[in-house]
């Protein structure tokens, strides 16, 4: 049906871009948005202040400190070595932390001046668009950090003051104030399609904002407590959470996401009515709620609760590895009897069992660390969700790993375990492949919907799945915990 | 040159175009007119391969804007509703940047950007930051981006809002000159006059609907009804009135004067001016009275009005007795 001509005119032919023509294209772009926030003192008055007054502040801080544990003693001196690293981070971070308003400024801010329109009517792709954007956020802010760092540094190495950092340290900053920046900047596109105006964007940004300062505090906590090789592991995801996140925005980057949505603001309202919907699906009776609600979120579980299956599954084959070759980490089996055990099991089961209000204890407990695990879920793309239900099964298979229990029998640890297991393993399944889906979602939302609502119909099939099944079976397991478990062990003993 | 149909588009339950079929030939202008709302700015976002169509299809420039997107916007020069310029560069800058991504070479940026500055009456203000240009300056350099790669096609949002009159007409001008050379341009606006003026064919477009579409003569003949003609006599009418009943259908009529509708103006006013010269009245003139494309405007939009009303009450009614 279509015709292909080649228009006349000046305009060349436009199709599909290789990489390098993509760079170059991209690169058009960075080149006008680095000029015009070099440009706008609002931008380049905080990133001036930041790259060369506060290294020069954080000269004096750090002759101070010197100064002062060097007289404090000998003890005192010696933390010098532990304290002293976080001053490049901290130098670094700061102009770093602009790039997040000039993303938002690029991003949201040329959508509410009306600029973007005449850009997204160019032929370059959304490609083009969302890299040559994303590096224009990045590297006046980068650049500036790098720079900051450099003159602290050439400050010790040419000043006076006695400490001198390793050069590995100084990779790690580098990279850590790198993987950060664009974690920010990624971040801030996926904020940015999501509203039309920057303050909402600016409300938006504390989704990635406080996650940032809580990895800066604990890459201050690795610092101080000497345990530097761990910054390797935090760069090692921060890199993974900048791919996830750059093809999350470059997915979300669309003219359709960009201009199609006339929607503004955080709208409370709309979201109430779109979670209300999610949730109830229509349905008027308990019964219809479970079927046209509750199922059809199970049913869309499939692939995460697979993958948690897995990482439980993985868990406790570690914990069972851990227990079977580390030979130090292995539980002393010498002066441990059958008889003591039983004792030290009637005294547990004098203690707990059978009381009714230890099942709500239960409950509550596998209850808030389940809520715990969905929170973190949201800010780590469903990983942390996933690493607090692979923590139980990696302990459980440690101790199964133990050769105290092989000398004790096996069937006295499945009958202590498994009862009650049956039932709450299917609830932590159910309860941590939502999370999972929910902290993953906006990394992938479906074609028809925004990420808000997405995140919105993923959020409503946790609170389904937690109040429908999750909650109902916490509540069965904990009644056999406390009722039915040890009657079966009481039997293995011999009771 | 651009060719739609059942051209829609939704935004979740929302219809902003709702089965537009249009077809504009090359070099010729097409006014899309209608209020705020009414799905215009959508229509071109969907013609410019921005938004996808949420069914049907359109070409333009012979490149399907669904799949060959790039081709389509490459073709296309947009003069978007708020011009969007950045205001801390200055213009031969910003148009470099353009053309730049237009993929032209440097020199014919400049060579173009200059012509183009010139034309409109911009040379003057080339070392200015856009900030500091007045809004029909910036209006006008928003079309210059817009003309900078000759593109075949054209459309433009409000051309001349905010725009002094010199400036409208530099602007109106220049529309004529692209037309000439075989260019097509889209015009959506809220300036009838302008619409009536430019326009080879019109589109009245309502809650994302064309509820009247052609050239100006046949929306006029259609809404408001056949040429009216008005007959001055240099005496009283007396007996013209009779005389000329037979032959015309006449509306209005003073002691000098009358006036009538006919579907042939070249055939029937030769034979009334005969009539009246063989009885001996002095005919002073015999001219046609201009119906305005507001006139036309407003009639298409008090019929479709009523239509929604009829519609309305009719489904009341069923509801009613259904009840």
């Amino acid at each position: 049906m279509t015709t292909t001509l080649n228009p006349p005119g000046l305009t060349p032919r436009f199709g599909e871009h290789g990489p390098r023509q993509t760079l170059h294209n991209a690169l058009i772009i960075t080149r006008r948005e680095m000029r015009d926030s070099f440009r706008d003192w609002r931008i380049m008055g905080p990133i001036l202040l930041l790259t060369i007054v506060f290294p020069a502040l954080a000269q004096g801080a750090t002759g101070i400190f010197v100064r002062f544990f060097q007289g404090a003693g000998a003890n005192a001196a010696s933390l010098l070595d532990s304290f002293l690293p976080l001053m490049p981070m901290i130098v670094g971070f700061f102009p770093v932390s602009i790039s997040l308003v000039i993303a938002l400024e690029t991003f949201v801010g040329e959508k509410e001046r009306r600029s973007l329109e005449p850009l997204l009517s160019t032929p370059l792709t959304n490609t083009e668009l969302y890299i040559g954007k994303t590096l224009a956020a990045m590297l006046p802010p980068l650049l500036a950090s790098y720079l900051g760092i450099g003159i602290y540094l050439a400050g010790l190495i040419f000043g006076t003051q006695q400490w001198r950092p390793e050069l590995e340290l100084i990779i790690q900053i580098l990279a850590l104030t790198t993987a950060q920046a664009l974690v920010m900047v990624t971040g801030a596109v996926v904020v940015s399609s999501q509203t039309t105006s920057t303050r909402a964007a600016n409300l938006l940004a504390s989704f990635i904002i406080i996650p940032i300062s809580l990895l800066v505090m604990l890459d201050s906590f690795i610092m101080v407590t000497n345990n530097h090789y761990v910054l390797w592991y935090i760069i090692i995801a921060l890199i993974l959470a900048d791919i996830i996140l750059f093809s999350t925005g470059a997915r979300i980057f669309n003219r359709e996401e960009l201009l199609g949505r006339q929607l503004d603001e955080i709208n409370l309202s709309w979201a109430g009515r779109m979670f209300r919907r999610y949730f109830g699906s229509g349905a008027h009776t308990v019964g219809e709620w479970y079927r046209l609600s509750v199922f059809p979120a199970v049913r869309r579980l499939g692939a995460p609760a697979t993958i948690v299956i897995i990482c439980m599954v993985g868990a406790f084959v570690l914990g069972f590895g851990v227990a079977r070759v580390r030979p130090d980490l292995q539980m002393p089996t010498a002066g441990t009897s059958q008889a003591e055990l039983r004792s030290n099991f009637e005294r547990i089961y004098n203690l707990v069992a059978g009381k009714p209000a230890d099942v709500f204890a239960a409950v509550l407990q596998n209850g808030r660390v389940l809520v715990a695990a969905t929170f973190l879920a949201i800010f780590s793309f469903g990983v942390m969700g996933l690493i607090f239900a692979m923590v139980p099964f990696g302990i459980l298979g440690y101790l199964f790993g133990q050769p105290l229990i092989g000398q004790l029998g096996a069937g006295t640890y499945i009958a202590a375990v498994l009862p009650h297991n049956l039932i709450q393993v299917p609830a932590m399944i159910l309860a941590t492949a939502a999370a999972l889906r929910l902290g993953a979602v906006i990394t992938h939302p479906a074609e028809d919907k925004t990420v808000g609502e997405a995140f919105l119909g993923c959020m409503a099939d946790c609170v389904k799945i937690g109040i429908g099944l999750v909650l109902p079976l916490l509540i069965v397991a904990g009644l056999v915990e406390l009722f039915v478990t040890p009657r079966i062990v009481q039997i293995f003993f011999g009771g | 040159m651009i060719e739609t149909e059942a051209l829609t588009k939704d935004f979740g339950n929302f219809r902003a175009v709702d089965n537009i079929t249009i077809k504009v030939e090359a070099g010729s202008v097409f006014a899309v007119l209608g209020p705020n709302g009414a799905g215009k700015t959508t229509t071109v976002r969907m013609l410019t391969s921005i938004l996808k169509p949420t069914s049907g299809w359109a070409r333009v420039a012979g490149y399907d804007v669904a799949a060959q997107p790039a081709q389509v916007r490459a073709s296309v020069g947009v003069l978007t509703e708020q011009h969007g310029l950045y205001e801390r560069m200055r213009a031969l800058e910003y148009l470099d940047f353009f053309g730049r991504v237009y993929a032209l070479s440097p020199d014919q940026v400049r060579k173009r950007s200059l012509a183009l500055m010139e034309r409109f009456g911009l040379s003057d203000a080339l070392s200015k930051r856009l900030g500091e240009y007045s809004k029909g300056m910036k209006q006008k350099l928003a079309l210059v981006r817009a003309m900078l790669h000759d593109p075949m096609v054209l459309l433009l949002d409000e051309p001349t809002s905010a725009m002094d009159p010199q400036s409208a007409k530099q602007v109106r001008d220049a529309i004529v000159e692209l037309q000439r050379d075989k260019r097509t341009v889209v015009l959506t606006t809220h300036n009838l006059t302008e619409a009536q003026s430019l326009a080879d064919s019109i589109a009245v477009v309502r809650r994302g609907r064309i509820i009247a579409n052609g050239t100006f003569m046949e929306l006029s003949q259609r809404f408001v009804g056949n040429p009216l003609m008005r007959l001055q006599l240099a005496q009283p009418l007396n007996g013209a009135v009779k005389l000329l009943s037979g032959l015309v259908e006449i509306t209005e009529q003073g002691a000098d004067w009358l006036a009538y509708r006919t579907t042939d103006p070249r055939v029937v006013n030769p034979q009334v001016i005969r009539h009246l010269t063989a009885q001996g009245a002095d005919v002073i003139t015999l001219s046609e009275v201009q119906q305005s494309l507001e006139d036309v405007y407003l009639q298409i939009v008090t019929e479709d009005e009523d239509k929604i009303a009829a519609a309305k009450a009719n489904l009341s009614a069923k509801e009613g007795v259904s009840a």
